[in-house]
């Protein structure tokens, strides 16, 4: 039997017919990378291969040099034949497809099914195998329409500016910021953004992939111009004196462990609002299902329990470790991710 | 139910006691009359019998969420809640449908009697008409386990705020066995009750902790000695021929301990005692983990009274033949102490906690040290000329407590914790040196921040040398000082040994592996303290 399409090692998911490495976490000479959050596209490696957006944000976020591939364009590597599929999961996110010989593997990267309004929306892809991830795999986790979800915010946004108070609102600075920023309603009234969001933002626009207006807050920044604004930051910037600058504040923290009271509860936070950019329970069968694959690798999650499920659904299923957590796992204490 | 469930998210969202405070003041101002009988007797501990079995509703659970029954219960530690975990598996709402707290509650009573087809039925209907929170509250009825973290002292102040009548008197009216079906809002808060007097109790005097050296509080013969217990404070009352006892807490206890009903024959009407509630037998105290059972329970069965009898350890006199002695110099009132207290007969369950004889600061420091032969924490120091005043006040009252024992050990076993730690790994089993292997000795939980949990979990993930089921054993290279309180024998252990309240002191990050303590050290002080 011939090697494999792809296999899992010691760096991350390799194609030998290619010579190339998938979300590769330690330094390789060739990656693929799916999008640009850390846990995905890490510093160090030989060459990179992106989506024309994720390699804007990963020159933005390591400064390294990105070749880039449009979606839906096949390149041949070696012996293999690899494309970009839109993953929804933030702007410029990848699936990648990878074909040897007839045989098709595709990777998932982080992926929802919900158009966001903002993301290339999810483009299912028919497959003989399919890595996926599964950060939200337990029938527990199913998120509400984002409609719903962006009514509540902006009735906690509007109780606290009624109340005088500022409403500090924590979310990942690339993706899931940009998409609350979205669905805010700006009637109600000024949207601030911490540094590391603006970033992202500025990027986004530059990109032509985001167009709301915000107002970057900078170190001359005099509050009683932004009477109880709403500002978006990421929560590592909470608790810290940069969070004092507004006055009286309430905390929100948007994210799909917010379904989940215990961790709601060691977040601390005032409010949690359940919104991920990751497929739920119901939408993590879909996608497979729809990739008409027998063979499953669930990663990033419960990958036991996932895989054990899928099994009884009547998959060839093997979890696969990773070495991180995912951007939506509990590495939200360090900062950078949530 | 949508103004309970606003209530309970409201205290669910905010750690802050005047927040949680200010949320039931508003309640108990606005809500209906049935539904704010019902908070109240539900924040006490006053919740309907368990309708069904759990077992029964995780099946229910499964089946109307379309998966296996497997699924649910490896769902369930993840969420930590079994409430919560339903509360989330089932398919959203078909129609919502709003009724009053009293109606849900009805609903439940009415479950007791139904055939368990009907039940079920009943049950799957209810799920069908309530969102998320509203499920998990009704839920958390069915299964009797209504617990939400409402302490009575918290309930009492903000229906005390909501009412206008003063906090002790409150908390009284709280007691005894009124039920929310044959009492109205006013009889509960309103009326006077001639008892509420006889029973209130004073403000516990506190002690600061000790953290300069001893000799510096000066001559030695200023200061009373006494062990400082491991126990129980309370305050025993003995008013109008009846008796009376609060917690420091400032909750009533009194049924708790059916061992001090017999005090009013041993002692004058008129008398308030402070003092430590042990578990006591032969002449010794019990480990404190034999009073635990007696916590949050109201009625104490005959097995733990002969098992563990209690009786208190009076170290204060405050009112004596009907007078408020607070303002006398401690010297005195430990006077009067004794006299009303030696001699008297052993199932009185009274006596005085004895003043050690030691004279001069080394000489205390040394019986310090040897506190835990004691079962006791270290020793309390009470300025002789001293008055017994309401709360802290730094200077005339110190505990100078027994550092705990500590053994550095490493990691070699990591589980996910559940509930609030759902995705973290926080269950750490620890090994010490024997010979050239390791050998495991305790399990620990608590003690580290949550930013060292979750670094802690990126590492477990990154070093898992192998699983077994949720169990991963990783590279033995973390190494953390571990603090306990006392040292057993233990034949159920690999080791031999077991430790009492185990936690994390500190995460060594400057320890290397092979520097770690040993299973013969550890033995040693099995000597010492076991
Ligand atoms: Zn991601
Ligand atoms: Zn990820």
């Amino acid at each position: 039997m011939a090697d494999p399409v792809l296999s899992f090692t010691e760096r991350g998911i390799y194609c030998p017919a290619a010579d190339i490495y998938i979300d590769p976490w330690r330094p390789v000479p060739r990656a693929l990378i799916t999008h640009a959050h850390s846990d995905h596209a890490r510093p160090g490696h030989g060459s990179y291969l992106a989506t024309p957006l994720t390699a804007a944000m990963i020159r933005h976020r390591l400064g390294v040099e990105v070749q880039e591939l449009a979606f839906g364009t096949p390149l041949q590597i070696g012996g293999a034949t690899v494309s970009f599929h839109p993953a929804g999961h933030v702007p410029g996110s990848a699936q990648v497809r990878v074909e040897v010989g007839g045989e098709v593997w595709l990777v998932s990267g982080d992926y929802k099914l919900e158009p966001d309004g903002l993301s290339e929306p999810f483009e299912p892809v028919s497959c003989h195998a399919f890595i996926t991830e599964c950060t939200f795999g337990l029938p527990v986790f199913r998120w509400q329409p984002q409609a719903e979800v962006a009514t509540e915010i902006n009735g906690w946004w509007r109780a606290n500016r009624e109340a005088g108070r500022a409403s500090l609102l924590g979310a990942y600075s690339l993706g899931k910021a940009q998409r609350l920023i979205s669905m805010l309603d700006p009637e109600i009234g000024p949207i601030l953004t911490h540094g590391a969001v603006e970033g992202s933002n500025a990027v986004l626009r530059a990109a032509g992939a985001f167009a709301c207006e915000t107002i970057p807050v900078t170190p001359d920044f005099d509050r009683k111009a932004h009477p109880a604004p709403m500002v978006v930051a990421p929560p590592s910037a909470f608790g810290t004196s940069w969070a004092r600058k507004f006055g009286p504040a309430q905390t929100g923290f948007a994210s799909g462990w917010m379904r989940l009271r215990g961790v709601r509860r060691r977040r601390g936070v005032q409010r949690g609002f359940v919104i991920s950019d990751h497929a739920d329970w119901p939408a993590l069968l879909r996608a497979i299902k729809e990739t008409g694959a027998e063979r499953v690798f669930p990663t990033h999650g419960y990958v036991d329990i996932f895989a054990q499920y899928l099994r009884i659904e009547g998959y060839e299923a093997t979890p696969v470790p990773t070495e991180f957590g995912g951007d939506e796992d509990n590495s939200e204490q360090t900062g950078d991710a949530a | 139910m949508k103004d309970f469930a606003r209530l309970f998210t409201k205290l669910d969202q905010t750690t802050r006691t005047s927040k949680k405070t200010a949320a039931l003041t508003e309640f108990f101002r606005t809500a209906p009359e049935a539904d704010r009988l019902w908070a109240v007797a539900l924040f006490s501990g006053r919740r309907p019998k368990r309708a069904v079995t759990t077992t029964l509703l995780r099946e229910w659970a499964a089946e109307r969420a379309g998966i296996p029954l497997w699924l649910f219960e490896e769902s369930y530690p993840i969420v930590g809640d079994l409430a919560e975990t339903i509360a989330l598996i089932l398919p959203p709402a078909a129609s919502r449908e709003e009724r009053d707290l009293a109606h849900w509650i009805g609903v439940v009573k009415g479950l007791a009697g139904m055939e368990p087809e009907a039940r079920r039925v009943a049950v799957l209907e209810v799920w069908d008409q309530l969102d998320a929170t509203e499920r998990f509250l009704f839920n958390k009825l069915i299964t009797g386990g209504f617990r939400i973290g409402i302490s009575r002292k918290l309930m009492t102040r903000a229906l005390a705020e909501a009412t206008g009548v003063d906090e002790p008197a409150m908390a009284l009216r709280l007691m005894g066995n009124w039920q929310p079906e044959d009492t109205t809002w006013d009889q509960l808060t309103a009326e006077e009750d001639a008892t509420e007097d006889e029973s209130r109790p004073y403000p516990f005097c506190l002690a600061s902790p000790l953290e300069a050296e001893a000799a510096s509080l000066g001559d030695p013969g200023d200061w009373l000695a006494e062990w400082k217990w491991d126990g129980i404070r309370g305050q025993l009352i003995l008013r109008g021929g009846t008796h009376h006892l609060w917690s420091r807490g400032e909750e009533l206890i009194t049924d708790r301990f059916p061992e001090f009903a017999r005090t009013p024959d041993f002692l004058p009407p008129g008398t308030v005692l402070d003092g430590e509630i042990l578990a006591w037998k032969d002449g010794a105290p019990l480990p404190f983990a034999q009073l635990q059972p007696r916590i949050g329970r109201k009625t104490v069965p005959k097995k733990l009274l002969t098992e563990a009898p209690v009786r208190m350890l009076a170290y204060d006199l405050l009112e004596h033949e009907g007078a408020d002695i607070r303002a006398l110099p401690l010297s005195d009132r430990r006077a009067r102490l004794e006299t009303l207290l030696n001699g008297l007969p052993e199932d009185a369950a009274v006596m005085p906690s004895p003043l050690l004889a030691e004279t001069d600061w080394p000489a205390l420091a040394a019986r310090r040290e040897r506190a835990r032969e004691h079962r006791s924490e270290g020793l309390m120091l009470k300025h002789r000329d001293s008055a017994y005043r309401d709360g802290r006040k730094r200077g005339d009252w110190w505990k100078w407590k027994l550092d705990p024992l500590s053994v550095d050990a490493v990691m070699i076993y990591a589980q996910q914790g559940h509930g609030r730690r759902a995705n973290l790994f926080t269950d750490f089993t620890f090994a010490v040196k024997d010979g050239n292997g390791l050998v495991p000795f305790t399990k620990a939980y608590s003690g580290l921040t949550d930013a060292e949990f979750d670094e802690i979990t990126r590492w477990v993930k990154r070093n898992t040398q192998q699983r077994f089921g949720p169990v991963r054993q990783v590279t033995p290279e973390l190494v953390f000082e571990i603090a306990f309180e006392g040292i057993q024998e233990s034949a159920r252990h690999k080791s031999g040994i077991a430790l009492r309240f185990p936690r994390m002191a500190r995460w060594r990050r400057d320890k290397p592996v092979d520097e770690i303590d040993t299973l013969e050290g550890l033995k040693s002080l099995l000597g010492a303290y076991g």
